[in-house]
């Protein structure tokens, strides 16, 4: 099942890349997918347990969540703009480090989560130990940003079971 | 007339993004420690390519009702500037993935090598960070 998406996921990028669609150079990127997969294909999804519906799902989520985390981008860059740019801008510029525990188990959840940390801008990822996020923030207000509330969409789409707990955690922080 | 709308909007993608570069040029000489320059060189210029190459490969389409002598034709066009808008687009996901693992690992450098951040020790950063620390658990 696996083998079958790789082969079409590969196929899908030698069409695009290649933008030719006559037979022959269609089945010569057959034929390199086949060998493709056949010889490699173990290397993409290395957690095979998880079937591929859920995988699916998980991708589909996974596009909602990343145009709410552009948003997110868009508004936390215009505060660092104003920081930058505007004449009293540094008096707002007040770093800190901050450290919080993360509920979600999954090594790849904590690297979407320090991966999302880190493309808002205001707030970087320096350091995940074991559960713990090591976090600088450049401002009150990006700092304000680490509120619980992107923990709580990233356990929504790869760790349902922990949802409900996080998204109290992340009412409290708004409170 | 869809040319023109376009070539606007992509060109007010394309300076939109160029004001954020300019920022992030400007944070990177008025910020006060080797953490928050990071943050402004390393991420300033996230929102802003993607912006830039939004921009550009919305630009692709600008002629694509130019004057097409059959049905055909016209797909050809529109084929062709898709493949080439994706691309584009498949390099501001690649953008958005490498930028903040390169900004992540220069962090932890500076970090594990024993650069203190330059923080401010004032009241409200205080009650700010014990407020964080209770809301995590």
């Amino acid at each position: 099942m696996y083998q079958v998406l790789v082969f079409f996921l590969l196929l899908l990028t030698w069409v695009i890349f290649s933008g030719l669609f006559d037979p022959f150079h269609l089945s010569l990127g057959v034929l390199s997918c086949l060998l493709v997969t056949w010889m490699s294909s173990g290397m993409l999804f290395a957690d095979r347990a998880a079937s591929v519906w859920s995988r699916g799902r998980q991708a589909f989520l996974l596009i909602g969540y990343a145009s709410w985390l552009l948003w997110q981008i868009v508004l936390a860059n215009v505060h660092i703009l104003k920081l930058a740019l505007s004449p009293s801008g540094l008096e707002e510029v007040r770093p800190r480090v901050v450290r919080f525990r993360t509920g979600l188990r999954s090594e790849f959840g904590k690297f979407v989560l320090a991966q999302s940390i880190t493309l808002t801008p205001g707030t970087v990822t320096i350091k995940i130990i074991g559960d713990e996020f090591v976090i600088h923030a450049i401002s009150r207000l990006a700092a304000d940003g680490l509120d619980g509330a992107m923990e709580a969409r990233i356990a929504a789409i790869f760790e349902p079971e922990l949802g409900d707990h996080l998204a109290v955690v992340a009412e409290g922080g708004h409170s | 007339m869809f040319e023109i709308t376009i070539s606007i909007i992509s060109g007010a993608l394309i300076c939109g993004g160029l004001v954020f570069f300019l920022g992030a040029a400007v944070g990177l000489v008025r910020f006060p420690d080797f953490y928050t320059r990071m943050h402004s060189a390393g991420k300033g210029d996230t929102l802003s390519t993607i912006m830039i190459l939004l921009g550009i490969a919305l630009y692709q389409f600008h002629d694509l009702f130019r004057e097409a002598h059959s049905l055909e034709e016209f797909f050809e066009h529109f084929k062709i500037e898709l493949l080439v808008a994706i691309k584009v687009t498949a390099i501001s996901v690649l953008i958005m993935l490498t930028s903040p693992t390169s900004t992540h690992a220069l962090m932890e450098a500076g970090y594990d090598d024993g650069m203190e951040p330059f923080t401010c020790e004032d009241e409200d950063a205080d009650e700010n960070q014990n407020g964080k620390e209770s809301a995590g658990q």
